[in-house]
């Protein structure tokens, strides 16, 4: 489960991250906060304001797709539901470091076999089991209707969460730790073997945060951004190889060796990218 | 004296105590004070009341590294390595270069048991230095680069503006009769070998140079290797290795010059100018069937080696360093030394010597059989692949009675670049 820590020089004012339990509260505003300490002339507080509103577009998404997949699967329809699950995902894994901060409710929704008792294993994963192991709907609608209800809650609480400048360069890294740790293995998608969207959308959240950040890494080290951007590039240059259609190939078309290099890439663009935090220099 | 105060002395007493504890139980001034008092001997109290560059220079456990020659190859040989093969993944000659210079740049600082690039003040950044060296002196760390035959050329085609620099002696080795080699031991674009008395002080090394380097080159595989240390064996004798054999007693003298000058550096004339003062690198990773081993007579291991497993003497000898006789033949008119001992075949007619610098190593279990994964790191040193290694491993296996002991899963050749000046980097003689 991930917490994040605001920055006590940077912000003045407390945040209602930490607290879940105060999510019901009226405000929908993100709390105000003044910048002590900025080293760029850029507006960080500007660009934290631009991902929020990325991520809770990408959650509207995510709320509206999930509702159609979990409709297919309350109206017995494999095949239907099946096409559905991974893209209606990928908003879900763009806006990962959003999304994943209410510890509440990422295991309702994304909890893998074994993350959580099995009695209370619920969500993506276990309809995912359903449909491609059992291939069936059957007994799997209690969980399409309890997951419909988690992701509008989820809708609900982010509009609390307090999106600092911290928080979205430790994001974009962990989008990749992500991918790195647990996408590359296939662990993520184990039965239906999406795993490549996922991916992918992890990907593409760690190159929102980039872009949003840009102008200001590149007042600070241009270089730096020429390297992330390269390798950003070649981490699309090698998910292309394996586009099929509308979305990717099953993880298991995939040969060792293009595992390794995969995940050599992301270590690869990782490690510039964990550099972002030069915008942050006092 | 208050009761926090009684505690913090104590524990000066224990002998178990930081610098910090020391200075804040007496204020800076009274530490000489305190230590009078207390009556510990001065070279542990000091040592930890002395700031840390004063500290530095008051150990010896550190081996240069610049110089004529890269250290790590006549060097003392340390208690531990940490062997890696890379490649490389840049595509322009000038991020190759980059990577040259910013691997000399840590290198030269870890080797004087220095952390790499800047300290840590932006909470923002991932730290330089990896720290799992923070406080650790050198152990005397050697840091040795080479490339392999691959930088120059691979698939038939030249890289990085080098095809027209690859010496004629830098290419995969003959395959070997018994070889058995697997892909994930086998080549390299760049090595580095990181040898050091503290094995965390190794790894240390590897992982910021790889972690340098990401973007211009993966690892492509790694290998640790230990001996005994020099505190097991304060004699240093000669190290064992795990078929509890002393091997590699015969090895050209590192002290004397003409000879090394004979049998490892490459000399002018011998092929590229940019390659004199460096020398040939073979490692091979060679898995011993320990367990087959071990249920093996004393008599057939010594009849195997050609040396008693006791004193390490050849066979028909009584001291490890007296000079081995091929010709003596015991009551029963039979050599002492077997033909197919691994002494003898090692041996040759003599002529080819190479620098032998192998580690063992221990890597789990061996996951299709079930047995020990374990054997020899094997690293030689020569002036010449084709006149020295070649010959050696081509009688070696073929006649080797060794060999139904062993298998060689890994194998690579680099040439280990020559030594450099401060201000210069490793690799500027290939690229200039």
């Amino acid at each position: 489960m991930k917490r994040y820590k605001l920055p006590v020089i940077l912000f003045l004012s407390s945040s209602l991250l930490f607290s879940c339990s105060q999510s019901n509260e009226s405000s929908t505003e993100p709390a105000k906060k003044e910048t002590a300490k900025e080293s760029s002339q850029v507006d960080l507080n500007q660009i934290s304001t631009d991902y929020r509103t990325f991520a809770i577009a990408e959650i509207d998404e995510f709320v509206k797709k999930t509702e159609e997949f979990a409709n297919a699967v309350i109206a017995g329809d494999v095949e239907k539901a099946k096409k559905l699950y991974a893209p209606a995902r990928m908003h879900y894994e763009r806006s990962e470091p959003i999304a994943e901060a209410f510890a509440e409710l990422d295991p309702k929704i994304d909890a893998r076999e074994g993350d959580v008792p099995d009695a209370e294993w619920g969500g993506y994963h276990r309809i995912e089991k359903g449909l491609w192991v059992e291939n069936t709907t059957k007994g799997y609608e209690k969980y399409a209707e309890q997951l419909i209800k988690d992701v509008k809650l989820l809708r609900a609480k982010v509009e609390t969460v307090d999106v600092t400048p911290d928080l979205l360069i430790t994001g974009a890294v962990d989008l990749l730790n992500e991918v790195s740790t647990s996408k590359v293995t296939g662990e993520e998608d184990r039965y239906s073997h999406t795993d490549l969207y996922d991916f992918v959308a992890n990907v593409e959240g760690a190159e929102k945060i980039y872009e949003l950040m840009s102008p200001a890494l590149k007042e600070k080290d241009e270089a730096l951004a020429k390297e992330i951007e390269q390798r950003f590039q070649a981490v699309y240059a090698l998910l292309d190889k394996y586009k099929k259609g509308d979305g990717y190939i099953s993880y298991t078309e995939l040969t060792k060796d293009q595992v390794k290099e995969l995940s050599q890439s992301i270590n690869e663009l990782a490690e510039p990218l964990s550099k972002l935090g030069v915008v942050l220099e006092g | 004296m208050s009761e926090p105060e009684k505690k913090e002395t104590t524990s000066v007493f224990n002998k178990n105590v930081s610098r910090r504890d020391v200075l804040k139980a007496a204020g800076i001034g009274g530490v000489g004070v305190l230590i009078g008092a207390s009556g510990i001997g001065g070279a542990l109290a000091l040592a930890d009341v002395l700031p840390t560059s004063q500290k530095k220079e008051n150990t010896n456990a550190v081996v240069p590294f610049y110089g004529k020659h890269q250290a790590g190859i006549a060097t003392e040989v340390q208690n531990h390595i940490y062997f890696a093969a890379f490649d490389v993944t840049a595509e322009g000659r000038n991020e190759l270069i980059q990577l040259f210079k910013e691997w000399t740049k840590a290198a030269a600082a870890m080797t004087e048991g220095k952390s790499v690039g800047d300290p840590a003040n932006n909470k923002y950044l991932p730290p330089d230095d990896t720290g799992e060296a923070a406080g650790l002196n050198a152990s005397n760390l050697t840091i040795t680069f080479g490339v392999g035959p691959t930088l120059f050329t691979k698939n038939n085609k030249g890289r990085f503006g080098l095809q027209k620099k690859q010496p004629d002696e830098l290419k995969e080795l003959p395959k070997f009769p018994l070889d058995s080699l697997e892909e994930q031991w086998t080549g390299g674009d760049l090595c580095i070998q990181a040898c050091s008395d503290d094995l965390q002080v190794a790894f240390h090394a590897v992982r910021n140079l790889a972690r340098i380097a990401r973007g211009k080159a993966v690892l492509r595989w790694a290998q640790a290797g230990f001996q005994r240390t020099k505190q097991a064996s304060p004699k240093k004798e000669t190290p064992r290795n795990l078929f509890g054999f002393k091997d590699g007693t015969v090895n050209p003298n590192v002290k004397n010059s003409a000879e090394m000058n004979q049998y490892v550096w490459v000399q002018p004339g011998d092929g590229p100018d940019w390659l004199v003062n460096g020398t040939y690198l073979v490692v091979r990773r060679i898995q011993m069937f320990i367990e087959v081993w071990d249920r093996t007579t004393l008599k057939e291991q010594e009849n195997t080696f050609g040396r008693y497993r006791d004193s390490g003497a050849y066979l028909g000898q009584k001291n490890e360093f007296d000079p081995p006789d091929f010709e003596k033949k015991n009551e029963n008119g039979e050599y002492y030394i077997p033909m197919t001992a691994h002494v003898r075949v090692a041996h040759g007619d003599g002529k080819q010597k190479i620098l032998r610098r192998s580690y063992s190593y221990a890597d789990g279990i061996d996951a299709k059989t079930g047995t020990f994964d374990a054997g020899l790191l094997f690293i030689s040193f020569q002036r010449s692949i084709s006149k020295q290694f070649i010959p050696i491993q081509k009688r070696l296996s073929q006649m080797d009675e060794l060999n139904e002991y062993i298998v060689h899963r890994g194998s690579a050749v680099f040439a280990c670049l020559p030594g450099v000046k401060k201000g210069g980097y490793i690799g500027e003689t290939l690229f200039s």
